[in-house]
């Protein structure tokens, strides 16, 4: 069977139907039904966005001019006509040391955006440099059974968010290994659910703060006699154990309910247990199995901030952590910076997962 | 001995208090290489049956006897249609007929499998689908291709559930005859239950009609005896058809007005009247 793959399919397949909408604007192929679609799926959601930025600027300013009315007043209250009109002009003169610290505008944010970039570069080339410069010496040293010197500066805000991928993929995959065996035996016996249930029902609604600090507990003393940074693993075990419940729930439920017309075929052609299990059951459970496999990835991806932070594991929970007690001019606008990074990668995150769902099950769900 | 028996067969749903019972003293042989029909109501229990025989159910009271031994679980021996085609939509309709052939004979080699497997698809007349999932099939291809997973596992006695329940008119014939065309070969053992009488004398040797549950049991048996093979037109104006089907049909709708005369449920209205309000406020 082979099929022809047009970048229409691709894009469809991975629920970006309307680039190829956007193909066919510019090689001329539209007709106007495919025009009103191509509004209807480009044109409404720029607008929308524009309309966000909008309110977000309009909203930001009156926010800045409230504080700043707020500091002029205290000044005069506190220190007379004279301080409050100094207060006035220094606002005015946007110097740095007097700044109304509030809600920052889209345009801040942009500009934190590009000093953020800006940080990395010059933090890579720092790298880049020290570790050109420690080559032949690091060469030495592990020739000499040493180990080398590595770069210890500040890691740079691209450098975090890779960090963060890391424990949610650490997570992710630890979450698929525990829950989704641990889903298919639940499922195939109503034995292990009645032993399991009590322990699902209890620790599902448990906070990921309380999980940090179990695992907590428990990593910290199987690692008492290393004496390196644990708390990569503490924080990717804590997410996975968070967020692997959707799964397990799922992958239960998914194994329990396969149509019993499936069930009468396995038991007809006398497939052996494995058989049954490999070919009939897992099968038909799949779009259940990933529908919990996605909320899992997006439940890790939005614990993952809490417990970066609690755990001091670099990343963008303590980056924006360190921002708020920083409380520099830029803080605020780099930590919506932060947050608008964080809210994309759920989004392709979850687009990935839906892409794999579509890739491997056998009915193909149209993007949610 | 009959090749398949079923003596004083009861079977019942539910326990204690919310006992229901569907079949009741059953009794039926079917010697070898005879196609038997069982024609009955829907819901009077024909799955039910079907399943006692197949061995996905066993009996409350009484004894399922395949060749002299008692049924216990499914059997390569035993194929079975199901009425609702039941292929895993995620293997294509190769990948569905494989899987079962894989089963029946462990020990033939990949190669002679899938000569297998293509031999009884070509039977079918489906080769062009081989590669295609059910889901890209219509209702009567779906069932061809049920009908190729049950045969391709050569077993003794086939036994269909409704196999053309859910298809149209013009379907149902051609697969009727294909059907026949297969069991004309090598004359398995066939059991076929089905709601159509017509279709029942046009395929069957005898006829059993079911009487609706709960408490279902059959009824007399009416033999055909009219040769095969048979012609749908011709079949129209034999006597002996015609004769044979108003006798069925007949003893059918009597069954059908003794339930419903036993029905003796009365629903009683409240006996209600509209209020007097304009005198009330007088």
């Amino acid at each position: 069977m082979k099929q022809s793959i047009t970048l229409g399919k691709v894009t469809k397949f991975m629920g970006l139907g309307f680039l190829s909408t956007l193909k066919d604007l510019f090689t001329g192929k539209l007709e106007k039904e495919d025009f009103i679609n191509f509004l209807r799926k480009v044109a409404v959601p720029l607008a929308s966005i524009l309309l966000f930025i909008g309110l977000w600027h309009v909203g930001a300013m009156s926010l800045y001019n409230r504080e700043a009315n707020f500091k002029i007043e205290k000044a005069l209250t506190d220190q007379g006509p004279a301080a409050a009109e100094a207060m006035r002009e220094c606002i005015a003169s946007g110097d740095i040391s007097c700044q109304p610290n509030t809600l920052p505008s889209p345009g801040q944010v942009w500009d934190s955006y590009k000093s953020l970039l800006r940080d990395h570069n010059i933090i890579s080339a720092d790298k880049a440099a020290f570790i050109e410069k420690t080559a032949t010496l690091n060469a030495k040293r592990i020739a000499e059974g040493k180990a080398p010197i590595t770069y210890t500066g500040r890691p740079s805000f691209i450098d975090q968010i890779i960090m963060s991928l890391k424990t949610v993929f650490a997570g992710f995959l630890l979450a698929l290994l525990i829950a989704i065996p641990i889903g298919i035996l639940i499922g195939l016996s109503p034995t292990l659910k009645s032993a399991f249930n009590w322990f699902i029902q209890i620790f599902k609604p448990v906070s990921p703060v309380v999980w940090y600090l179990l695992v907590f507990m428990i990593v910290k003393t199987i690692l008492i006699d290393s004496n390196g940074d644990s708390s990569f693993i503490i924080s990717f075990i804590s997410v996975g154990l968070c967020s692997m419940w959707a799964t397990l729930v799922n992958t239960a439920m998914g194994v329990s309910s396969v149509d019993k017309d499936y069930i009468n075929v396995a038991k007809v052609l006398k497939l052996g247990a494995f058989q049954k299990v490999f070919k009939v059951i897992l099968p038909s459970s799949l779009p259940l199995i990933f529908t919990g496999l996605k909320i899992t990835l997006s439940v890790a991806w939005m614990v993952l901030i809490a417990i970066e932070l609690l755990a001091q594991s670099p990343g963008l929970g303590l980056f924006v952590w360190e921002e708020f007690q920083n409380g520099a001019n830029d803080s605020n606008s780099k930590i919506i910076v932060a947050m608008f990074v964080i809210g994309i990668i759920g989004f392709l995150l979850d687009r990935i997962m839906l892409t794999i769902q579509n890739a491997v099950s056998f009915n193909k769900n149209e993007a949610i | 001995m009959a090749y398949l028996e079923l003596n004083n067969v009861y079977k019942t749903y539910g326990q204690a208090d919310h006992v229901t019972e569907v079949l009741s003293n059953i009794n039926l042989s079917i010697e070898e290489g005879e196609f038997v029909a069982i024609v009955g109501f829907t819901g009077s229990g024909k799955t039910t049956l079907v399943n006692l025989i197949n061995g996905l159910l066993e009996p409350t009271k009484g004894e399922v006897l395949f060749k002299g031994e008692p049924v216990f679980g499914t059997s390569h021996e035993r194929g079975v249609i199901f009425q609702n085609y039941s292929l895993l939509p995620w293997l294509t309709v190769g990948q569905n007929i494989y899987m079962a052939v894989k089963e029946a004979f462990p020990k033939t080699s990949k190669l002679e499998l899938n000569k297998l497997v293509a031999e009884y698809v070509e039977m079918v007349s489906l080769t062009p689908a081989i590669n295609k999932r059910p889901k890209e099939l219509s209702g009567g291809m779906r069932q061809r291709v049920a009908v190729a997973r049950a045969l391709a596992m050569k077993p003794e006695m086939i036994i269909m559930d409704e196999p053309l329940g859910a298809l149209d008119a013009l379907t149902r014939g051609n697969l009727q005859d294909e059907i026949l065309n297969i069991w004309g070969k090598d004359k398995r053992t066939a059991l076929l239950i089905t709601n159509d009488v017509d279709e029942g004398i046009y395929m069957a040797d005898r006829i059993i009609p079911l009487k609706p549950g709960p408490n279902a049991t059959l009824g007399p048996e009416f033999k055909i005896d009219i040769e095969r093979p048979r012609d749908k037109t011709e079949m129209n104006d034999n006597a002996n058809f015609k004769e044979t089907r108003n006798a069925i049909i007949e003893y059918l709708m009597d069954i059908g007005d003794e339930r419903k005369s036993q029905a003796k449920e009365e629903f009683v209205l409240p006996d209600l009247s509209p209020k007097d309000f304009v005198n009330q406020f007088k």
